[in-house]
């Protein structure tokens, strides 16, 4: 399992270098080209994304020298940028490969992005052929190991940016937002970036009021929604189910009189005030009217917070389960090193078995089917048990760091094929691993 | 055997009860997993105590008051699991659990059998009577359950709290719909229910059947409906005040149910 993970991220480098060690898409499959010429590099890919740029490489040999690879391809001088880089081997390689795909290792804990980014960055290097083997089982289980931490833990279940808690609070109050009506009072960016958010999911009409009526048309252009003169406003504003406010008015534009006068237009149907403004456009007196809420700056601030330590939280078990899927992956590799000899090892005792049987057949006469299966269970049960102790040896042997010599013990006093004919064998019986764990065979 | 199935019910009932209660302040949607199945085992049991009965002792076995008891209980029971099919939440739980348990232990408990003493003509009105009383009752309690899990989330929304709980409910909005709907297919039953009853009345006890406390209590209940409706259509009240409301008409409707004990015209009584 000679795996190997280097390069920078978030966590060891700034941006001013991780820039530096960019490699742009259209020129991945160059430095794959590059990485996979290397030598003892037997498989590689590369995931470069703004938070990271990560080398996963698998070698036949115990040592691979991938920094001299990123020297050379980068032209760095020896030394240089060294302090930044981080490099993991064999099993904190495979946890770190895990860690990343299941977002753990992410600035924003959970979030979905990096997974397609590392997808992205497997499917390029699969198609070069640079990924064909043991890289690739190492990623398709870091896929399934990131689809289940995703499902059983609550780890991306929460909005963590401003915009997206916006969203969450307006679905919780009026569930699909699909039909809903948005007033954006005032054209400031961030007004812009919540409505941006909650168009996409799916309200529909958007209302502009700006004390610039020009900016308001323009704002509204941009989302095919409409310009009202801000004169207009609090005639307008009921018709809103949902009101974002960012002016740069010295006083609050809405209070508790507006709220009673709103609600009783709209027969008391809810209302959610977003209060971006400093100083706050929205009276907080409002939000003690039934069916307004409103919700500044700092509210939707705080659910930020409280929704981030939620996700620490959910993050403490999802390492547990990275741990767990480690050790098994670990294992799977270790018993998967010695089934070729397992495997020869029985076809070797079967031939056996069956030469002798067709030898003394002659011999035997006829017999009847029963004594058929009965000269057949004999010689199976002998065969088994002579195997039974070479095996349990050889798969404890596996999780140990002698297999080697006990593969090669168990390979001269057997006189058996060489390493490469039994994993054919391994591999033209793709059940032998289970029949093995299951010892039927 | 049908008492047995009820208690079998109950306990399943119980079970759900408590573990809704402990789940309240926990994270992830871990009360569904035991409480929803609980209730749906529960119900199996409670639908064969009942259909055991009706085969065993007649459907007019039905329409004794332990019966219908029970039968109110599995309908609120039904509707839960309504809810939760539809919004894949075991959250509105804690609030519905107790009555489906205390309607299923009364009647689980209850030593006799009394039904309504009614003569073979009257016999297809008081069937007519229960039954769409009893989805009345359901149906006023869901109204009822909606106007809290209103309140409760309105005013979590507003302080800024972001409990698992309230993190599991449906929108507001749609609590909302579903209580609004709840009263107006509630409404009809409970109207033609009671005409029904006064019809069978009528005939029996003349003009003086109006004075009889479950009658007016009966009577109460249904102009509380009428007004709840009727706020929320004409000036859409929501929150605070339909809760208020809600919860009153909930308290009238136990005490006209309550009533079956005490009246003297209405009595569930050997036949």
């Amino acid at each position: 399992m000679n795996f190997f993970v280097l390069g920078v991220n978030h966590k060891t480098a700034p941006v001013e270098v991780r820039e530096r060690f960019a490699i742009p898409e259209a020129r991945l499959p160059e430095a794959l080209g590059k990485l996979t010429a290397v030598d003892g590099v037997e498989e590689g890919m590369i995931v470069s994304t703004c938070n990271r740029v990560e080398i996963f490489a698998r070698s036949q040999k115990d040592d691979c020298d991938l920094q001299k690879f990123v020297r050379e391809y980068f032209g760095f001088q020896p030394g240089e940028y060294e302090s930044y880089i981080f490099e993991h081997r064999k099993q904190e390689a495979v946890r770190h490969v895990f860690r990343v795909a299941s977002s753990l290792d992410s600035m924003v804990v959970g979030e979905s992005q990096i997974l397609g980014q590392v997808k992205e960055a497997y499917a390029t290097a699969r198609a070069m052929g640079a990924v064909n083997s043991q890289l690739d089982q190492l990623l398709t289980r870091a896929f399934a190991v990131a689809k289940k931490v995703r499902n059983e833990t609550s780890i991306a279940t929460s909005s963590v940016s401003i915009a997206s808690v916006a969203v969450e609070l307006a679905e919780k109050i009026f569930g699909s937002l699909s039909g809903k009506s948005v007033y954006l009072v005032g054209a400031g960016k961030m007004c812009e970036l919540a409505a941006r958010h909650l168009i996409a999911h799916g309200a529909k009409k958007i209302y502009v009021g700006n004390r610039t009526y020009d900016r308001a048309v323009a704002l509204a252009a941009k989302f095919e929604g409409e310009a009202i003169p801000f004169d207009r406003l609090y005639d307008t504003a009921p018709w809103a189910d949902i009101i974002i406010s960012s002016t740069g008015a010295p006083h609050t534009i809405f209070r508790k009189e507006h709220g009673e006068k709103f609600l009783h237009v709209r027969k008391n149907r809810p209302m959610f005030f977003i209060d971006i403004a400093v100083p706050r456009d929205i009276d907080p007196g409002l939000n003690d009217l039934d069916g307004i809420f409103v919700y500044n700056i700092d509210d939707l601030q705080q659910v930020v917070q409280s929704h981030i330590g939620d996700r620490r939280k959910e993050a403490v078990r999802a390492e547990a389960m990275v741990d767990e899927e480690v050790r098994r992956f670990e294992q799977r590799f270790q018993t998967a090193e010695v089934v070729p000899t397992i495997v020869s090892l029985q076809q070797h005792l079967e031939n056996l078995r069956q030469a002798e049987l067709d030898r003394v057949r002659g011999r035997l006469g006829n017999l009847t089917p029963e004594q058929e299966m009965a000269v057949e269970a004999l010689t199976r049960g002998i065969i088994n048990k002579i195997m039974h102790t070479p095996i349990t040896t050889l798969k404890s042997a596996a999780r140990d760091p002698e297999a080697t010599t006990v593969v090669d013990v168990v390979r001269k006093l057997f006189n058996l094929r060489s390493e490469r004919a039994g994993q054919e064998a391994a591999d033209a019986d793709p059940a032998a691993p289970e029949l093995i764990k299951s010892g039927k065979k | 055997m049908p008492l047995l199935w009820l208690r079998v019910a109950t306990v399943l009932y119980a079970v759900g009860l408590i573990h809704a209660i402990l789940m309240l302040r926990q994270r992830g949607e871990r009360s569904g997993k035991v409480a929803a199945p609980a209730v749906a085992v529960g119900m199996v049991f409670h639908f064969v105590s009942l259909y055991e009965t009706a085969a065993l002792f007649g459907l007019t076995e039905l329409l004794s008051i332990r019966q219908a008891e029970s039968a109110l209980g599995l309908l609120v029971a039904l509707c839960f699991t309504g809810l939760y099919l539809r919004y894949k939440t075991a959250s509105p739980a804690a609030f519905i659990f107790p009555l489906i348990f205390l309607l299923t232990f009364a009647s689980a408990i209850s030593q006799h059998s009394v039904g309504i003493s009614s003569s073979p003509i009257y016999g297809g009105w008081i069937v007519f009577h229960v039954c769409t009383l009893i989805f009345g009752y359901a149906m006023l309690f869901l109204s009822f359950v909606s106007s809290l899990l209103y309140l409760v989330l309105s005013r979590q929304l507003k302080r800024k709290q972001t409990s698992s709980w309230a993190a599991r409910m449906p929108a507001l909005q749609e609590i909302d719909e579903l209580g609004y709907r709840a009263l107006l297919i509630g409404f009809p039953f409970m109207t033609i229910g009671l005409m029904a009853g006064s019809v069978v009345a009528e005939e029996r006890f003349g003009a003086a059947f109006v004075g009889d406390p479950k009658v007016l209590l009966s009577l109460l209940m249904w102009g509380i409906y009428l007004v709840l409706l009727y706020t929320r259509w004409s000036a859409g009240w929501r929150g605070r005040k339909a809760a208020y409301l809600a919860s009153f008409a909930f308290v009238v409707s136990v005490c006209a149910w309550g009533a079956n004990y005490l009246s003297k015209l209405h009595r569930f009584v050997a036949p």
